[in-house]
């Protein structure tokens, strides 16, 4: 596990994600026709859709590389290491970069590409995922897709678009879905992508030392769970001690593959905690989408932020707990075919005496 | 003494260098500086330029760009648009003999002779560098499992090279003898091609991104670690089973460019802090050619005669070092 590496001269990446059909050229043509006062450099799966002036815009081909280590999961995409160094060939060109995914690529990849690969490492850092869904569609495609699951699940910040399409209860439903897959992304609502771009667009959420300026209210159970209709069954309301609630959510059918857990305890013992996350996460690093926690470590007066993607996982400190902040660690998994209960059982147990 | 004249670049100097005695700078920003009747400044790409490759006979620069474009530049200011991909970004090139050029972008390369005639080559996955064999019209495309050589002249079947991972540079030993490639991995990868023997060379701590060879082609030397590494290739099983030499080892930077010396057995280091240094295969001798305190060394070039090397960054900063007084 490293500590991260703030670079001054990283530039800014948005990673633009959603079903075919969602909304998703629409919002890149807001964003690049906007008066903005930002220069972007665009990847696209192809040209021809979005009308560009004075952008950079180079077409990708979603090609993924699979490390030769024989782990199924550690792939990052090729094209983007590629048009990453290029692009740092013409630094002073743009400010940051949008890479627009096709509705059916894998997020993995191309969040994994700027931990895993050192030049883009160096050279550029996640903002944010921002997927894009059609509030009218996403239930169905949810059924249908295992692809429009990882993209709400990767997802920092979701935009539910088309909700004049909806009838209220129906954008409940959906919300209440999308939560049940990702209960920290930020959501917002649009009709035709009509969103403020300042929403979407540098929102540091890959950022460790951004975390809480993007979501102050990730340690505040409940804080997700404002919109629950009468038959959410999730136990989002429980405001007590703050220790030991989890949010099950593998109480859904099980047709829906991905599913998270929200894990809380006090102080941790650091030599109980870094060897069991880095043990969960190489054993069952391929069904973990995405991982994320805010942590208090016995003895330690600073919080200390982690995140993950599969395999990779990363953390460091972030700032001192303030005095009237109640030392809790929260740490949140969105995956696939893991063990709940297991894993709740062993967060607890790095809990410091 | 060495002495350092810098040179007035604009941006991430993607390529500096010699044709014949000119010295040459191109930087990503879309500019090529020949140093010749004071300075001849050109740019003929629409943005930037992405790649830069010298023809054999060093009389021009082969340059392409984010607009697609490949052009021919000389010293005495002209440039020729001979190859075009509109909305490509064309970023690797490679220069083969009879003024033959190479053109990659995505999953397909190009081949463009002297007459103007074009030949394609189409591989299933994204080229990831291209290479001319020393003798003869032999095109090596490195790619995502393996290499493949393509002849480029006639329509002979090509030969295709197995290792899996995505490798992108290559480069052929002088002799022809051997094919080596950089991967993405922290590794190159070689094939003895008179039986297709695989050679792996590994043990760096980053990617490898420059390699260059030495007088006779005896060694390689590669960027990627905290020093230059050097491999063998001269007796029969070149590398294999042999360590490395390593030269100019810093503790706490990187090397980030290689040119070794056109006559002797003597290479420039270019740093991650802006520091080049020389240094010789026999005993490690070091010579201090620029102080660090810089940007990442991008691109060294020597002249024919060894006396002068071209040096730029990443940021600007750009120079010609002067063995001489």
């Amino acid at each position: 596990m490293s500590a991260t590496q703030e670079t001054p001269a990283q530039i800014p990446v948005t990673v633009l994600t959603g079903y075919l059909g969602a909304g998703k050229t629409t919002l890149l043509n807001r964003i690049l026709t906007e008066n903005h006062g930002q220069r972007y450099a665009v990847i696209v799966n192809e040209f021809g859709e979005v009308g560009i002036d004075n952008d950079l815009l180079v077409e990708s081909d979603e090609e993924i590389f699979e490390m030769n280590n024989g782990c199924i999961c550690c792939t990052v995409r090729g094209d983007l290491i590629r048009t990453v160094q290029n692009l740092m060939k013409r630094k002073g060109a743009f400010d940051a970069i949008i890479v627009e995914t096709t509705g059916v690529a894998d997020p993995a990849p191309v969040a994994q590409t700027f931990f895993m690969d050192d030049d883009v490492r160096a050279a550029a850092k996640l903002d944010a995922v921002v997927a894009v869904v059609d509030a009218r569609h996403v239930l169905q495609r949810l059924e249908d897709t295992q692809e429009a699951e990882d993209q709400v699940a990767f997802a920092d910040v979701i935009l539910i678009n088309k909700t004049d399409l909806v009838s209220a209860e129906e954008l409940t439903a959906v919300e209440t879905r999308i939560r049940s897959i990702n209960p920290y992304a930020i959501l917002h609502y649009s009709e035709r992508c009509g969103i403020e771009i300042a929403k979407v667009l540098d929102r540091g959420a890959f950022d460790l030392d951004r975390i809480l300026s993007l979501d102050p209210h990730f340690l505040e159970h409940g804080h997700h769970a404002h919109e629950c209709s009468d038959d959410c069954d999730h136990d989002h309301h429980h405001h007590g001690d703050g220790h030991g609630h989890d949010h099950h959510h593998h109480d859904h059918e099980d047709k829906h593959s991905v599913k998270s857990i929200s894990l809380t305890a006090g102080d941790l013992d650091p030599e109980m905690f870094f060897p069991w996350i880095n043990q969960v996460t190489q054993v069952q690093g391929p069904n973990i989408l995405r991982m994320k926690g805010i942590l208090a470590f016995k003895g330690d007066p600073q919080r200390y932020v982690i995140q993950g993607v599969h395999m990779i996982v990363e953390g460091d400190h972030q700032r001192d707990w303030k005095d009237d902040e109640p030392r809790e660690s929260r740490l949140v998994f969105i995956g696939r075919d893991l063990n709940w209960d297991v894993l709740k059982a062993n967060f607890q147990s790095c809990a410091a005496e | 003494m060495p002495t350092v004249a810098p040179i007035d670049v604009d941006g991430f100097v993607v390529r500096a260098g010699f044709l014949g005695e000119t010295p040459y700078f191109v930087s990503g920003e879309g500019e090529i500086l020949f140093l010749e009747n004071g300075g001849q400044r050109l740019s003929p790409h629409k943005s930037g330029v992405l790649a830069v490759e010298q023809s054999l006979d060093d009389k021009v620069l082969v340059t392409s760009g984010d607009d697609g474009a490949i052009y021919l530049s000389s010293p005495d200011g002209s440039s020729d648009l001979v190859a075009e991909r509109p909305r490509k970004w064309i970023d690797l090139i490679a220069c083969g003999p009879n003024g033959a050029v190479a053109f990659a972008s995505g999953r397909t390369a190009w081949v463009r002779l002297a007459d103007g005639r074009e030949k394609e080559f189409a591989h299933d996955r994204a080229v990831g560098g291209l290479a001319f064999a020393p003798k003869g019209m032999r095109l090596a495309v490195s790619r995502y499992d393996g290499a493949t050589l393509w002849w480029a002249g006639t329509d002979g079947d090509p030969v295709n090279l197995t290792w899996k991972g995505a490798h992108l540079g290559i480069s052929f030993s002088p002799d022809g003898k051997y094919l080596v490639t950089a991967m993405q991995e922290n590794a190159l990868h070689g094939w003895r091609l008179s039986d297709t023997q695989d050679m792996r060379m590994t043990g760096y701590p980053a990617k490898v991104k420059s390699f260059s060879w030495s007088v006779k082609g005896r060694y390689l030397a590669t960027s990627g670690a905290n020093a230059a590494i050097l491999w063998p290739f001269f007796g029969k099983t070149g590398p294999m089973g042999q360590a490395p030499l390593q030269l100019g080892t810093r503790g706490d930077a990187m090397v980030t460019a290689v040119a070794c010396h056109p006559k002797e057995d003597v290479v420039a280091l270019g740093y991650q802090d802006g520091m080049i240094m020389m240094s010789r295969f026999e005993d490690n001798a070091e010579v201090l050619l620029r102080r660090p305190g810089g940007h990442p060394v991008s691109s060294l070039g020597w002249d024919a005669a060894g006396l002068r090397l071209a040096f730029g960054t990443e940021m600007s900063e750009a120079g010609l070092i002067s063995l001489q007084d």
